[in-house]
């Protein structure tokens, strides 16, 4: 077996089981260097994936892919694992058990790039388990406080269902097409009603991971009750890993009669629900993760186009990073300001905090769209792929959610900048995720004014089979 | 040279967001950078040779994938907005605070403006246009919503949404526009030469509809002017002048260079309409224009009146492919100079309205009377520009829209004649509100005020003189637009 295929997977196993060891002997408050080995090992895992980047070909008997999009997708979750991973130890710092926290996230990551790279229809099934497994686990890590719990079963209950359907539909078409390797599925007729059914219940699945509709209502819950590193975390990994894996589905049945328009339908309905439930949100984390819901929306508008438009697959990792590094913004500026969570604690950061206000502007900007933050670039690609693929009427609903979303946007931004503080500046949680934020926001201006290299690499991007 | 025009403002305004430059300081500053940026357009302009395309050309390879580039340059309808509105910073940015809060952040702010402003005008790449235009708003949305009084918060929100509305129509339609060539190219140059929906019929139609509508929110025309009233008013003073002045003007820009430039065919296939849209406007803006009480917004809704005689002229000069090629380039080149007039005219309006403001805090026309033997110069000056508002001959206004309504008179006599109305109201309403706030009795509690200090006087006087220059000796810069065919086609 070539399992050198699977370094930067294993490394990451390694890492996990490194921190594991670290944290049984550590004492409680040294428990914050588990993210040593949690960080070499993402390390290895980001240098392991690069030294393989020009592969193209199936691996592990037909049920791994080791392509372009793999390639990406390891890079995306290995960096925005990394800088998750750096607020946590702070955040964590009163936790009596939080070195599992590493390997905990470490193994969910795993999934996520696991979701990414299946090429094998159980591959993916267990890709998806292991992600919400530990996801749960995230979610309701303060255990002690009712919110964390309500979004972990939140989060238990709705994925429980969603991976049932998960795997009926992955039975229905394995059961229709004879086999569940993509290599063998690639091209199959499935105009059967039975393997129609089965797609459609792998996309309600996947869309639970994605954080679309019908699977989206765990989002604004975890975003509000997770630990910040954690809401961090799981509004922005697996939704990588899903986005991608739900492009290979659509790349596997091009012509399959109802997925696109499916897909289509997914899209505006969660980027509409989505940004309409923000409008009106007084809790900073329940409305990023509203937004986050509508930024699954924009997400599928590429996945409906797939190989429509030739661009399709490189301009949605291109979206997708810009989604995940400001989504990461955003809740590091939430967790270096001890998850403040109020709208109303907003008010006057301009003036007690401006580094934070900057990059919160900064990070919501980018989610709207606004040039030349990366969040623009993806964008345009996005409508530009929409429209050369015929959906131009998708673009259009983009476009007009795009306005709506700007508006609760603004409800942040407008007390931030123009109100006066009510009182003394508001407490900070340290230097690490000061830095983060600081990184972040600089790279959303930063990449999005220098995309040209990065995009000229992901153009070249490769899919199989 | 013009890149460092755009790219100046940019770094000097990310100077002053980041570095503590005491406020006294950093108004020095963000002075000496408009004036330099001026300097360089003015340079440019030196080196300018009429009606022989563009000019100053400099690319720089931006996203190749896309064939995106840095691409600035100028021609002959490019070069009088983008002096204008260089100008009209260097007064806005010299005209005093009317709150003197975080005055470093506020010259950030006003040239974050300019830089896009002035990009926009100067950039000859479609994706960097709509970059600068979304730019634009960001740094207007700060501008309004921080310095501003009254309800800011909500008219720059307003603002923002309405205009970001009309900004992503405008990017769906430059993406529809641009994937209709292979290879694919944002160059304005090229896509003018190559036509792209040229000969398609319901595509181009779409395209042009969104073009037309995004362009319509931001110069604005009747019926989607309704955020213009509000943001005028609770602006600061210079904060309006530069939104009359100059970011109006991207609107009419935008219709001249793409829809006209890009789409000849479809264009004057639908020019007819867009001539209806700006007569509406022209009548609606003067109409309800007098009916206001508060004098900024009569003077706001006077723009919507002036943008329809601009937006007239453009529809006009794209009118036909071919036949009256004569009135066309008229109208043409009265659309660019009522650009110009409306932005030195309005933009003096709106700084004695922020004058007006500074002293009194109000805008209602009647708690002002009998203010001609306080403020004399106040008075001349607002007395001048309202004249030269209202068409009067001699003055900048006058060159403008004559040569539009004779071009208008050669292809749609009886539209033209309907737009004259507006002329008469507009002229009522100014006359109106000079005798309301400078003759009549003084209201006891205006007894203490002030005429213009000397920097407010200047600045006027320089605005002002420019548009009498214009107005008695319009030649150069008639001679600069030089509106030949090549201009109503591109790169003139």
């Amino acid at each position: 077996m070539p399992v050198a295929d699977l370094g930067p997977e294993i490394a990451l196993i390694a890492g996990a089981s490194a921190a594991l060891l670290l944290a049984m002997v550590l004492p409680q408050q040294r428990l914050g260097w588990c993210l040593a080995p949690a960080l070499a090992a993402l390390a290895v895992a980001a240098l392991w994936a690069f030294a393989q980047r020009s592969e193209a070909r199936l691996t592990f008997s037909g049920t791994w892919a080791l392509d372009g999009v793999t390639l990406w997708a390891r890079l995306m979750i290995v960096v925005a694992t990394a800088l998750c991973l750096i607020l946590a130890p702070r955040w964590f710092a009163r936790d009596r058990r939080h070195g599992e926290f590493y390997t905990m996230t470490l193994f969910s990551a795993l999934g996520a790039i696991a979701m990414a790279g299946a090429a094998d229809l159980l591959q993916l099934v267990m890709a998806v388990l292991l992600s919400s497994v530990t996801g749960y686990v995230l979610a309701a890590w303060h255990r002690d406080w009712a919110l964390s719990v309500e979004a972990g079963m939140k989060y238990f209950l709705i994925g429980a269902l969603a991976n049932a359907l998960l795997v009926i539909g992955v039975i229905l078409v394995m059961g229709m097409a004879g086999t569940s390797d993509y290599a063998g599925l690639k091209g199959l007729d499935v105009s059967s009603p039975l393997a129609l059914t089965g797609l459609a219940l792998i996309v309600s699945g996947l869309a639970f991971k994605l954080g679309a509709l019908p699977g989206h209502a765990w989002v604004p819950d975890v975003a509000e009750g997770a630990p910040v590193p954690a809401a961090a975390f799981l509004t922005v990994v697996p939704k990588i890993g899903a986005a991608l894996a739900l492009y290979r589905l659509v790349h596997l049945f091009p012509d399959a009669e109802m997925l696109r328009p499916l897909i289509a339908a997914l899209s505006v309905a969660t980027m509409s629900l989505g940004n309409l439930a923000a409008l009106w949100q007084t809790d900073v984390r329940r409305l990023i993760g509203w937004s986050s819901v509508s930024q699954s929306g924009y997400a599928l508008m590429a996945v409906a186009v797939a190989d429509l438009a030739p661009g399709a697959l490189p301009w949605l990792i291109w979206f997708l990073a810009a989604y995940a590094l400001a989504n990461v913004t955003a809740f590091a500026v939430v967790a270096q300001l001890r998850g403040r969570t109020a709208l109303s604690g907003y008010a006057g950061l301009a003036r007690t905090r401006p580094a934070m206000a900057a990059a919160l502007i900064v990070a919501f900007l980018s989610l709207v769209g606004i040039p030349p933050l990366i969040g623009f670039v993806g964008k345009l690609g996005l409508f530009l792929v929409t429209i050369d693929g015929g959906y131009a009427w998708l673009a259009l609903a983009a476009v007009l959610n795009t306005v709506v979303s700007l508006f609760y946007y603004a409800r942040v931004i407008a007390p931030m900048y123009f109100a006066d503080p009510p009182g003394a500046p508001p407490a900070t949680l340290g230097l690490s995720s000061h830095a983060v934020v600081v990184l972040c926001a600089g790279a959303l201006i930063g990449v999005g004014i220098g995309s040209s290299p990065f995009l000229a690499e992901a153009l070249a991007t490769v899919i199989l089979p | 040279m013009l890149t460092l025009a755009v790219l100046l403002p940019f770094a000097a305004a990310a100077l002053l967001a980041f570095a503590p430059v005491p406020a006294g300081a950093s108004r020095a500053i963000a002075i000496a950078t408009a004036a330099l940026a001026l300097l360089a357009l003015v340079v440019v302009w030196a080196g300018f040779t009429p009606g022989a395309g563009f000019q100053a050309v400099t690319e720089a390879p931006w996203l190749p994938a896309l064939g995106v580039a840095w691409r600035v340059g100028v021609d002959g309808l490019s070069l009088p907005v983008a002096l204008m509105s260089g100008l009209l910073f260097v007064a806005a940015i010299a005209w005093p605070m009317e709150r003197e809060v975080n005055a470093r952040q506020y010259y950030a702010w006003f040239l974050f403006l300019e830089g896009a402003s002035l990009g926009l005008f100067l950039t000859l790449d479609l994706l960097l246009f709509y970059v600068f235009f979304d730019l634009s708003l960001v740094g207007m949305y700060f501008l309004i919503g921080r310095w501003g009084h009254g309800e800011a918060q909500r008219a720059a929100l307003k603002f923002f949404l309405y205009t970001l509305a009309g900004s992503l129509l405008i990017l769906l339609a430059i993406i529809a526009l641009v994937l209709m060539t292979d290879p694919l190219t944002f160059d304005m140059r090229e896509l003018i030469a190559l036509q792209p929906v040229a000969g398609m019929d319901v595509r181009a139609g779409l395209i042009l509809l969104g073009f037309v509508i995004g362009f319509a929110i931001k110069t604005p025309l009747f019926p989607v002017h309704t955020w213009l009233p509000p943001a005028h008013v609770d602006a600061p003073g210079p904060a309006s002048a530069i939104l009359a002045g100059v970011l109006l003007k991207m609107g009419v820009y935008g219709l001249a260079r793409i829809a006209m430039q890009m789409m000849r065919e479809t264009f004057a296939a639908w020019a007819l309409a867009i001539g209806i849209v700006a007569l509406i406007s022209i009548l609606w803006g003067s109409i309800v224009a007098f009916a206001q009480e508060n004098f900024k917004r009569r003077i706001a809704y006077t723009s919507v009146n002036h943008m329809g005689y601009a937006v007239l002229g453009i529809a006009v000069a794209g009118s036909a492919v071919t036949g009256h090629e004569a009135a066309r380039d008229l109208a043409l080149a009265g659309a660019v100079v009522e650009m110009v007039a409306h932005g030195l005219i309005t933009g003096a309006l709106f700084l004695i309205a922020g004058a007006f403001w500074a002293r009194t805090q109000d805008y209602e026309l009647d708690h002002y009377g009998g203010l001609a033997g306080n403020a004399p110069r106040m008075m001349a000056a607002m007395g001048l520009a309202s004249f030269a508002s209202l068409g009067l001959p001699g003055l900048a206004s006058f060159v403008a829209e004559v040569q539009i309504f004779i071009g208008a008179f050669a292809i749609w006599p009886w539209l033209a004649a309907l737009a004259l109305l507006g002329l008469i109201v507009t002229a009522a309403l100014f006359l109106g509100m000079l005798q309301r706030i400078f003759f009549g009795d003084r209201p006891p509690a205006l007894d203490g005020f002030t005429d213009l200090t000397r920097t407010e006087g200047c600045i006027l006087a320089a605005l002002l003189a420019l548009v009498v220059l214009i107005g008695v000796w319009p030649a150069w810069l008639l001679d600069m637009i030089a509106a030949g065919p090549a201009l109503a086609f591109g790169g003139g």
